[in-house]
C-alpha cells in the first residue's frame, strides 16, 4: 500500500536543502570567546621559540639555569627539547588554528616534567633551583592545557537547533517483524524516551505527544507519506507548529546479520518559547537522541525491553545518579 | 544493604544504601555470599578510568544465592547457587550468538559514551564505570543480576565458594589470555604480571600444553605464588633486564607467545615509565603501555602478543614497526566469561586446577576500604581479597 502525501514538500526528508540560519544555540552567536586564547595562544608560542632558540644555542647555560649538570647526555636532551619547542612555537604562531600545536606543546611540557624528574633522581647539582624550574615548567603546561582545551571548545562547529539526522542500526531480526513494530506508531514509545505516546487515528492519521520541560507536553498530527510493506514508512508533521518529517527504511544485512534500520529525521523548531524548547529537545545533541532511540529498538527487537542500569536512568546526562540501587524504581 | 562505594581516588567506603530491586523481566536477585577485590577494581579506585562518580558500588566478582527473578527468567530460580559473569550479556544479538559476550550490543544502556571514546561500545560490566553501564556493583550484601539466564551458572552441591568464585572473572580471564596464544607443543609462554590474572594465565597456559612457563613481576611474593604454586620459572624485572634473560632463557629465540596480564598501570625501570608515568598523571595519555612495549619487543617473530591486562583509553609510543615486520598477532578482548564457566568448571570438579591457590586475604565486606589500600600497596604479601558480606 503506498498513500499520497498531502503536502507540497518532497516525502523524503534529505530532499530538501537545510536552512543555514543560526540559531538561538550557537554558540559562537552568545559568548564573545576565543580572543583571549588566540593572544595566549601567541605568547606561548613566542615564549616556546625563545625557550628552544636558548636550549639549542646555550645547552649547558639551560643546565645550569635549572640546576643539572650539563654533562654530555644532558646537552643531547636539551637540544632535543630545543628543537622541538621552536616547531611548537612555529606552528603555533603559523598556523591559523593552533590547537593542534597547543597540544604539541603541553606533549612537551610532560617530557620536561619527566626529564626534570629524571634529573633530579639522579642527583642534580642544584636542587632547589631544578625544583622552581620543574615548578614553572608544571605551571606552563597548565597554561597550555588550558588553552588548547579553550581554543579547541570555541572552534567546534556551531549546533544549529534545524538539523536533520542520518543514523543506521542492525537488528538480529527479520525485516517483517522491525516493520510490524514500527508501523503500529503507538509502540514508539517504547523506543523513543521523549514522546510520551502517540494515538492512531486513521489508515494513515497519528497524533503524537512529546515530553516538554516541567511537566508540560507538545502535541502534533502525522501522515503517513510512504508505506511499503516490510521496506519503508515515511511520515510528516501536519499542520499544527510543530515541523517535523522522518522516514527508516529496513533493508536485509548481508550474511543473515539481521536487518539494517535506516533512519532519516528532520526537525524544523518552530519560533518563540516552543522553538527554544525545541532546541533544548532535539538541539542539544539531535544525533544522539535518534541513535538512543535505535538502540532501545535494537534492545525491545531482540532482547524484548529497554535495558536498564541504577546509573542510566537519566538518558544521555553526563551527570548520571549513582551506579546504586534507586530508592524507588523510575517509570518507562 | 551495605555496599561499598566509591567516594574519591583512594578511597571508598562501605555505605548503607537501597537494596535492588527487579527492573528488567530477564533479571535476578543474588544475595551474595562471597565477593572478591580485582586488580582492574584498582584503576577504578586510583582514578585511571573516565566516568566514575561518588557513590558508584564497585564489584565485579560476586556469587551467591538467587532470592528472586524477574517474570521474563527461565532457567535461574529462586534457591539456586550461582556465580555471575562478570560482563553483561543478553544472549540474543550478533556478538552473543558468536559467543563474544563482553561485546554484547545490548548490555551497556551507557553505549553512547563508551562510543564516544572507543567508536563502539563493549557490554555493560558490573561497578565499573558509568561508560561501562553504570550498573551497581557486586561488594555489597545483594545485587540485581540483568539476564540472569545468561549470566550466571549454578554450582553443583558439594563446591564451596571459594573454589567457584574465581569464575566469575580472573580464572577464564587468565585462560582466554593462555588460549588466544594457541599453544603448540614445545611452545614456551612469557607472562608480565604474576597477580591473579597473570598466575591463572600461567596455570592455564600449562592446562593447554604449553612446554615451559615464564612469569615477570617485581613483587617477590608472587613470584614466588608463581614458582611455587604454578611452577613456572621467574624473572624479577628490577633484578634482571628482562629481554636479555628471555633470550637466554629461550635460545634467543624469544618466547613463542607473550601475555600481558598487567595492563594500563603498569610498573617499569626504565626512562620511558617515567613520561608515561607524568603523562598519564596529566591526562596526557590515559594508560602506561611499557609491559606491552616491553612484551613485543621480546616476542618471537610470528608470535602471538595476547592482552589480557585492562587498557581504558590511548597510548603512545606504541612499536608497530616490531608488530608489522614481524608478522606479530595480537588478540585481545575483555574475557568472554559466560563461554568458559562450564569447561572450567567441570576443570575444577576434576581437581585439575585448585583456583583457592591465590587467596591470601579473607575479610568482612565492612573491611573492604582497609583491604583496598592492602591489595593496592601490595602490604602483607597480598595476591587476591575474598570479601563475605
Ligand atoms: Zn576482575
Ligand atoms: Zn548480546
Amino acid at each position: 500500500m503506498t498513500t499520497t502525501h498531502l503536502s507540497p514538500r518532497p516525502a523524503y526528508p534529505g530532499s530538501r536543502q537545510l536552512p543555514r540560519s543560526r540559531s538561538a544555540i550557537d554558540p559562537e552567536a552568545v559568548s564573545g570567546r576565543g580572543d583571549g586564547g588566540e593572544r595566549l595562544a601567541k605568547a606561548l608560542g613566542w615564549f616556546s621559540i625563545g625557550l628552544g632558540l636558548a636550549s639549542l644555542a646555550a645547552p649547558r647555560g639551560i643546565a645550569r639555569l635549572i640546576g643539572a649538570r650539563g654533562d654530555h647526555a644532558d646537552e643531547t636532551i636539551l637540544r632535543l627539547v630545543g628543537l622541538q619547542e621552536v616547531a611548537c612555537g612555529i606552528g603555533i604562531l603559523a598556523t591559523r588554528k593552533p590547537t593542534g600545536w597547543l597540544w604539541a606543546r603541553v606533549a612537551g611540557d610532560a617530557v620536561h616534567l619527566s626529564l626534570l624528574s629524571g634529573a633530579m633522581a639522579s642527583g642534580p647539582e642544584d636542587p632547589n633551583r631544578m625544583a622552581a624550574a620543574t615548578a614553572a615548567i608544571a605551571g606552563i603546561t597548565v597554561l597550555d592545557a588550558g588553552n588548547a582545551l579553550q581554543l579547541g571548545r570555541s572552534r567546534r562547529p556551531a549546533r544549529r537547533a534545524a538539523s536533520e539526522v542520518i543514523k543506521s542500526v542492525t537488528i538480529n531480526r527479520p525485516a517483517e517483524e522491525l516493520y510490524r513494530f514500527w508501523r503500529d506508531f503507538r509502540n514508539l514509545p517504547r523506543i523513543m524516551s521523549h514522546l510520551e505516546s502517540v494515538e492512531v487515528e486513521g489508515e494513515t492519521r497519528s497524533r503524537w505527544t512529546a515530553k516538554a520541560p516541567a511537566g508540560m507536553t507538545v502535541q502534533w498530527d502525522a501522515e503517513i507519506t510512504k508505506d511499503v510493506p516490510n521496506q519503508l514508512i515515511g511520515w510528516e508533521s501536519v499542520g499544527g507548529r510543530v515541523d517535523t518529517r522522518g522516514s527508516v527504511r529496513f533493508a536485509p544485512a548481508p550474511g543473515g546479520r539481521g536487518t539494517e534500520v535506516h533512519v532519516r529525521m528532520w526537525v524544523d523548531p518552530p519560533g518563540g518559547a516552543l522553538g527554544l524548547w525545541f532546541a533544548w529537545l532535539f538541539g542539544e545533541s539531535p544525533d544522539q537522541q535518534v541513535s538512543d532511540d535505535l538502540r532501545h529498538f535494537k534492545q525491545v527487537m531482540e532482547t524484548g525491553e529497554v535495558v536498564l542500569s541504577s546509573g542510566g536512568f537519566d538518558g544521555t546526562h553526563i551527570a548520571q545518579r549513582p551506579a546504586q540501587p534507586p530508592g524507588s524504581i523510575p517509570a518507562r | 544493604m551495605r555496599a561499598n562505594t566509591f567516594v574519591s581516588p583512594g578511597k571508598t567506603r562501605v555505605e548503607r544504601v537501597p537494596d535492588p530491586k527487579i527492573l528488567n523481566d530477564q533479571d535476578a536477585i543474588v544475595r551474595i555470599t562471597s565477593t572478591a577485590i580485582c586488580g582492574s577494581d584498582l584503576h577504578l579506585y586510583n582514578g585511571f578510568i573516565p566516568t566514575v562518580e561518588p557513590g558508584d558500588i564497585f564489584g565485579h566478582e560476586f556469587m551467591g544465592e538467587v532470592v528472586e527473578v524477574g517474570k521474563g527468567t527461565r532457567k535461574v530460580k529462586k534457591g539456586d547457587r550461582v556465580v555471575v559473569a562478570f560482563p553483561i550479556a543478553c544472549g540474543s544479538c550478533y556478538q552473543c550468538g558468536r559467543q563474544m559476550y563482553s561485546c554484547c550490543e545490548n548490555s551497556n544502556p551507557n553505549a553512547w559514551i563508551a562510543e564516544k571514546l572507543m567508536g563502539h561500545s563493549p557490554a555493560g560490566v558490573f561497578g565499573y564505570s558509568h561508560m561501562m553501564g553504570g550498573f551497581a556493583g557486586g561488594q555489597a550484601e545483594y545485587a540485581r543480576v540483568p539476564f540472569a539466564d545468561v549470566g550466571t551458572i549454578k554450582v553443583p552441591d558439594g563446591m564451596t565458594d571459594e573454589q567457584v568464585l574465581f569464575l566469575s572473572d580472573i580464572f577464564p580471564t587468565g585462560y582466554m589470555g593462555a588460549e588466544m596464544c594457541d599453544i603448540k607443543p614445545g611452545d614456551v609462554i612469557a607472562v608480565w604480571g604474576c597477580g591473579p590474572v597473570g598466575l591463572f594465565a600461567m596455570a592455564s597456559a600449562y592446562l593447554l600444553g604449553a612446554e615451559r612457563v615464564i612469569g615477570i613481576d617485581r613483587v617477590e611474593a608472587r613470584l614466588r605464588v608463581a614458582r611455587e604454586k604454578v611452577k613456572a620459572e621467574t624473572i624479577n624485572y628490577e633484578e634482571h633486564d628482562v629481554y636479555r634473560t628471555l633470550m637466554e632463557m629461550t635460545g634467543g629465540r624469544g618466547p613463542d607467545s607473550v601475555i600481558d596480564a598487567v595492563g594500563m598501570e603498569a610498573h617499569g625501570s626504565t626512562a620511558m615509565f617515567l613520561v608515561d608515568r607524568v603523562k598519564q598523571g596529566l591526562m596526557l595519555e590515559n594508560d602506561r603501555p611499557n609491559v606491552l612495549r616491553d612484551a613485543i619487543m621480546c616476542c618471537r617473530s610470528g608470535g602471538t602478543v595476547s592482552v589480557v591486562g585492562v587498557y581504558s583509553g590511548l597510548i603512545d609510543k606504541f612499536p608497530m614497526g616490531s608488530v608489522m615486520n614481524r608478522s606479530l598477532r595480537i588478540m585481545t578482548g575483555q574475557c568472554h566469561v559466560q563461554r568458559y564457566m562450564k569447561p572450567l568448571l567441570e576443570r575444577i570438579r576434576k581437581g585439575e586446577i585448585d583456583p583457592t591457590f591465590l587467596i591470601t586475604h579473607r575479610a568482612n565486606l565492612d573491611d573492604a576500604p582497609a583491604m583496598y589500600r592492602t591489595f593496592r600497596d601490595k602490604q602483607d604479601e597480598c595476591i587476591k581479597v575474598v570479601l563475605k558480606p
